[in-house]
């Protein structure tokens, strides 16, 4: 599914998601920069106590210090007055953690700033791509990408990266310290560092084969569990409950096997990693006692490198790993770049903002999706602006497409025919405008996990509980949710009530009715309602919504009869066309379903 | 869904664990072993550099570092081994309790009843058995491991420089219980932030799933920009959250690092004397001054793990407790054994006679009596239809017949014998159930086919898949009967995995059939097809169909109508058609949409 992305556009992306985050990543950086220089500093007093406070050494002052040190009233002063220097620790740890605080704060200020910019602008995007793109999506594989992938994306940035600058940092600066005092035992000190890191990376590389292969089977053992459990009729029934537990305690043992396999090497690298540095250390205590010993280094020197190797021992051991999985956030952006790079739905006519109160107009139309079969032929008709258009059809029979034609949610290709709202092609209609005209209920709707009443209004700027009861009335729910313990704050969806079929209409109904639009599509959607309701909301929509052009598509005489004109659908050709009591009588389909549906009573005695 | 139920349990549940650590009693003793040692020789790195700063830079010798080399270099060796034990056990601890767990959790789910599993959603029970577990599993090996190597880290510390110098020791280890105290405030507030951020994070997930699948809507009602606008919304509650826990996060980092340096700065003020004859004490001291926060980190976090996990301890607990509300009696096991040990050779054969006695029932999580004095004779071989509009209860019956549910009062005969003096996994294996939506298991049809009689041959096969017309789906299958079919079975269509649903049926050749009719649209071949693999499939059985095909309800030997839950009209097909009252008004719209549908298809 991921087609070659340029490298540009990753790039351009990846700085437009960085939009508002970059100066507080820069701040970060410094933050950690400062830290790790604060950090070089306590060995360094520490030296400095040792060596010429206590130690009584004058020579070998970096003129730098023995200013500072004269500043705080010389050697002998210091040596009688320790405190002193304690506060000057004090104050450099300080700094430290300011810093370290400062880096924290802004670094995390920053990673949500990226990731809130990737997830709105991922968000709004995927709102505005075009149905159809939609309808060729899985929707678990989208989010996939909005979630993991987003969060793969900003551990890149926000830790992979500020944590190998600040390792980098840290190592440039203290070898430097390191090398101020003394060349060759820093030279010495620094040798198990390659080694570190080439073994931890090349370690990283080769685990990371067999992580993918645990986490695979993981999601086998995940999904047997999974479909045990959706499953669970069908195992009870036909009694495989001991067949399912050997099953499944055969997959979790070889699971289990699988990370035993590994735990040796884990123990192996963890372990030869502690032989390394600590032998990093050893090397230094060898090397720095003898130099001692030759005069050529002092005591608090030889402290000092151990503090420095110290802090060196572990930032060196997560560079090997970190470097190992950067390749990982190269497949996510590729993820994320693909959503990205669809094109988003725009207005390719003039857009202009008619009355939309004309006729509905179908001149020649004919449709296919992708290329495939053909599902309208030439379709032609007319619905005169305030009258009803009755619509039947089986299955397949182009129905719905005219529909979606209609709302543009598919766009109708030149030379296919035109449609038209009061003589303007609806190619030159502002999408959203017309979107905004077309009021459309489906045979199953889908209703928000909201409250009732904010479903109803979901259109509505503002929430006016008036105008959504009295939707509510015209739809047949008043009653209904006048019923619920909570009334219309109930919540529909996963976390609040299950709404029956003909419930969920007639909230759809309602919520259609708030929008005021001069015209409504009913998608067999009054199917779950009986016909005592259908009827009712009917009667209400006349009285109230009078004006409106309604095209209703249903399998009911019933409800087809009462339409000024209706179309009989077949194969996406009209094949009959006409009012109920010219077509009840012509002979077609219509007079066939006619008879059956008024004579049912009848026929099945 | 049943969210949390759960009363806290006493020391953080870890009570619950203790009988699973039973089998890893040997790891569990290697790997205190080895941390306990392994801190031990943590501390005494710092020795040996005091011993190299006092002895050789301070005593102007090399005589003894040959010796030195070798014991250092022994002694890290030694120190990476202990490392390598206890990580190496650790980690069969973790996998292993995960194991253990999952196996627990997962076989006490098949012996629990419906009734759980309608209360709780698929996906909170998966996570009890996936996610639960492998965080105890981390818990009593990781957490434990490193609790363990950071307490004993401490107190040898304390130990070391109390032994070399008590006073410096004290002074220093003043700054202890400030930050303890400090830090244990903040515990309670990181938690409570963590988990605010995770339930952020999973209304965020419902968003992105919201914003997807309803598409179409939200573009027909024109309200990309509202709802983008709302996810905005909470997109910014997620990063000031988020946020918020870093600045916690940060002040609890920095105030570590500032308490280090506090200890750090004690040493040398009080201690720096020293440095003058003992430079290798005076380093020690700033080693351990610097090292001893790490290990109070370390505590505060295995606290904080602790309390989360306390949590998954109670649910997956809570689940191991649940008691089936269907049970086979003490003697009905001893005779015919349970359902992972069965005793076959007890098992009488069955007839399929089912009768129901001054049956009354109501479901255990629902208030309204469903059935009452009901009566019912259904003979051997014939059979049954209930009808009924969407959702009026008609699975009840099924439910009850299949021992799903036990009555409130009354019994179920099943060859004059009350079902209760049987076992369920007796009366399981001579039943079929054909689902409304067919579930079929990840694997290959074969697979799939023998799910009810693993014994069954290849050409037994072969003519279950004919009689149910299923033989042209599988001549479809590039590799035939071992095609996987993928998960859930998803790589077939509806209609295809009907027919193979149907061939599984007879393949386990049930006495009694229950069937879920499906509503769902198929093409009108594949309708037919399913119609004559019914026809089929009842052949000689006891049939008990959920009907919505009309060939179906007419042919039944009888009809039962239930309208709101209750049973309201029962008969043949003539009887209730002449009787004008549910079935009628049914049947007639039914016919009608039939006969619609056939005409426009």
């Amino acid at each position: 599914m991921n087609d070659t992305i340029s490298k540009t556009f990753k790039r351009r992306l990846l700085w437009r998601f960085l939009k508002g985050s970059r100066a507080l990543f820069l701040l970060s950086m410094l933050c950690a920069a400062l830290s790790a220089l604060a950090d070089m500093l306590s060995p360094q007093i520490v030296r400095v106590t040792v060596d010429h406070v206590l130690g009584g050494k004058t020579d070998s002052l970096n003129p730098l210090i023995a200013a500072l040190v004269e500043k705080l009233g010389g050697l002998s002063y210091l040596a009688e007055h320790l405190w002193v220097l304690a506060a000057a620790l004090l104050v450099t740890a300080l700094a430290k953690v300011l810093a370290l605080y400062g880096f924290r704060v802004s670094n995390t200020k920053a990673a949500e700033r990226l990731t809130k910019t990737m997830r709105d602008t991922l968000f709004l995007h995927i709102e505005h791509l075009p149905f159809s793109w939609h309808m060729k999506h899985h929707t678990g594989d989208i989010i996939q990408r909005c979630t993991s992938d987003i969060d793969t994306l900003k551990g890149f940035i926000s830790e992979q990266m500020t944590s190998i600058f600040r390792i980098v940092i840290l190592l440039v600066l203290s070898i430097s310290f390191m090398a101020g005092m003394d060349p060759l035992l820093t030279l010495i000190a620094c040798l198990p560092i390659p080694v570190i890191l080439i073994y931890s990376l090349h370690f990283h590389r080769k685990i990371g084969e067999a992580f993918l292969q645990c986490d695979e089977n993981e999601g086998k053992l995940s999904s047997m569990a999974q479909e045990n459990l959706t499953g669970v009729r069908v195992v009870r029934a036909f009694g495989r409950e001991r067949m399912e537990r050997d099953r499944f305690y055969a997959q979790n043992e070889y699971y289990t096997g699988l990370w035993m396999k590994l735990a040796r090497p884990m123990a192996q690298y963890w372990s030869t990693g502690d032989v390394l540095s600590g032998t990093q250390i050893l090397l230094i205590v060898v090397f720095g006692s003898v130099f001692c010993l030759q005069g050529r280094m002092l005591a608090g020197e030889f402290i000092a490198f151990l503090s420095y190797a110290a802090m060196l021992t572990w930032p060196v051991r997560m560079l090997g790993r970190m470097i190992a999985e950067m390749s990982k956030a190269g497949v996510s952006i590729d993820r994320i770049a693909y959503i990205m790079q669809a094109e988003e739905e725009t207005d390719k006519g003039k857009a202009l903002r008619p009355d939309m109160g004309g006729d509905i107009v179908f001149d020649h139309v004919s449709f296919a999706y992708d290329e495939g079969t053909e599902i309208l032929h030439d379709v032609s008709f007319r619905v005169k602006a305030g009258t009803t258009l009755g619509i039947l059809g089986g299955t397949g029979s182009g129905k719905s497409t005219m529909m979606l034609l209609l709302d543009k949610l598919y766009d109708l290709p030149d030379n296919c025919g035109t449609i038209s709202i009061g003589g303007i092609d609806i190619r030159d209609i502002d999408t959203r405008y017309l979107r905004e005209h077309i009021g459309m209920v489906l045979q199953e709707p889908y209703l928000f996990s909201r409250s009732i009443a904010e479903n109803i209004g979901i259109t509505r700027e503002r929430l006016d509980m008036d105008e959504v009861r009295e939707a509510a009335q015209a739809a047949c729910l008043d009653e209904t949710v006048q019923g619920f313990a909570k009334g219309y704050d109930t919540f529909v969806g996963e976390r609040g009530v299950t709404l029956s079929g003909g419930q969920k209409q007639r909230a759809a109904i309602a919520r259609m009715l708030t929008q005021q639009t001069p015209i409504m599509i009913f998608d067999d959607s009054l199917s779950a309602v009986d016909t005592e309701t259908d009827a009712k909301i009917r009667a209400a929509l006349e009285a109230r919504f009078g004006s409106a052009s309604i095209l209703l598509i249903s399998h009911r005489i019933t409800t087809l009869s009462k339409a000024d004109q209706i179309l009989v659908l077949e194969n996406g050709r009209i094949v009959e066309q006409g009012s109920h009591e010219e077509l009840k009588g012509a002979g077609g389909i219509y007079q066939r379903i006619c008879a059956i549906q008024s004579g049912a009573e009848e026929a099945v005695s | 869904m049943k969210k949390s139920s759960t009363k806290h349990l006493p020391f953080f549940g870890i009570g619950k664990i203790l009988p699973y650590l039973k089998n890893y009693k040997r790891s569990l003793a290697i790997m205190i072993l080895g941390s306990l040692m392994g801190s031990g020789v943590d501390i005494g790195v710092p020795i040996f550099q005091r011993y190299a700063l006092n002895h050789f830079v301070g005593g102007g010798t090399l005589d003894t570092l040959p010796v030195f080399i070798i014991v250092y270099f022994a002694v890290i060796v030694a120190a990476a081994l202990l490392n390598y034990a206890a990580a190496y056990q650790g980690m069969a601890i973790e996998v292993g309790i995960d194991k253990d767990l999952r196996n627990a959790a997962f076989s006490h789910l098949q012996t629990l009843s419906f009734s759980y599993f309608n209360q709780n959603s698929v996906g909170w029970i998966h996570s009890r058995v996936m996610s639960d577990t492998s965080r105890i599993g981390s818990l009593v090996s990781w957490t434990l491991l490193d609790s363990i190597w950071q307490l004993s880290y401490l107190i040898g510390a304390i130990v070391v420089m109390l032994v070399i110098n008590t006073r410096l020791a004290l002074l220093v280890l003043a700054v202890l219980p400030l930050t303890v105290l400090f830090f244990s405030l903040f515990q309670s507030k990181l938690t409570r932030v963590n988990r605010e951020i995770r339930e952020q994070n999973s209304v965020i997930t419902g968003n992105f799933n919201e914003g997807i699948t309803g598409a179409r809507t939200i573009k027909s009602l024109v309200i990309e920009d509202k709802i983008s606008r709302a996810f905005t919304d909470d997109t910014e509650t997620m990063r000031r959250k988020t946020v918020r826990a870093a600045r916690l996060r940060g002040l609890f980092a920095a105030t570590m690092h500032f308490a280090s340096s506090l200890a750090l700065a004690v040493v040398l003020w009080q201690g720096g004397f020293i440095a003058k004859s003992q430079i290798g004490t005076f380093s020690l001291f700033m080693s351990y001054a610097q090292g001893m926060m790490e290990p109070v980190r370390w505590i505060v976090d295995a606290i904080s793990d602790l309390i989360t996990t306390q949590v998954n301890i109670e649910r997956l607990d809570s689940l191991l407790n649940t008691r089936p509300d269907v049970t086979d009696s003490a003697e009905v096991l001893a005779k015919y054994g349970d359902s992972f040990d069965p005793k076959t050779e007890n098992w009488e054969p069955i007839r399929g006679e089912i009768r129901f006695e001054d049956v009354s029932f109501r479901y255990p999580d629902g208030e309204e009596t469903i059935l009452e004095q009901f009566n019912l004779e259904i003979p051997a071989g014939s059979s049954l239809a209930i009808v009924g509009e969407t959702g009026a209860g008609k699975s009840t019956l099924a439910n009850l017949i299949c021992r799903f549910y036990e009555p409130t009062a009354g019994r179920v005969l099943i060859d004059g014998i009350d079902a209760r003096k049987r076992s369920q996994l007796w009366l399981h294996a001579s039943i079929g159930y054909v689902l409304q939506t067919p579930h079929l298991f990840s694997g290959t049809v074969r697979e799939n086919l023998l799910y009810g009689n693993p014994n069954a041959t290849e050409e037994q096969i072969r003519q279950a898949l004919k009689l149910v017309s299923a033989d042209a789906v599988i001549e479809r299958l590039e590799k035939g009967l071992d095609t996987d079919v993928g998960e859930g079975g998803d790589m077939l269509s509806t209609g295809e995995k009907q027919l193979l649903s149907f061939a599984r049926a007879i393949l386990a050749d049930p006495r009694i059939l229950v069937l879920d009719e499906a509503t769902a649209s198929v093409d009108t071949i594949t309708e037919q097809k399913i119609q004559s693999a019914i026809d089929t499939v009842i052949q000689g059985r006891t049939s008990i169909v959920i009907a919505h095909r009309l060939s179906t309800v007419r042919n039944s030997d009888m009809i039962l109508v239930v309208n709101d839950g209750k049973i309201v009209e029962r008969g043949k097909h003539r009887e209730l058609m002449e009787k004008r009252g549910v079935y009628y008004r049914l049947y007639t719209r039914q016919y009608e949409d039939e006969a619609t549908s056939k005409i426009l298809s």
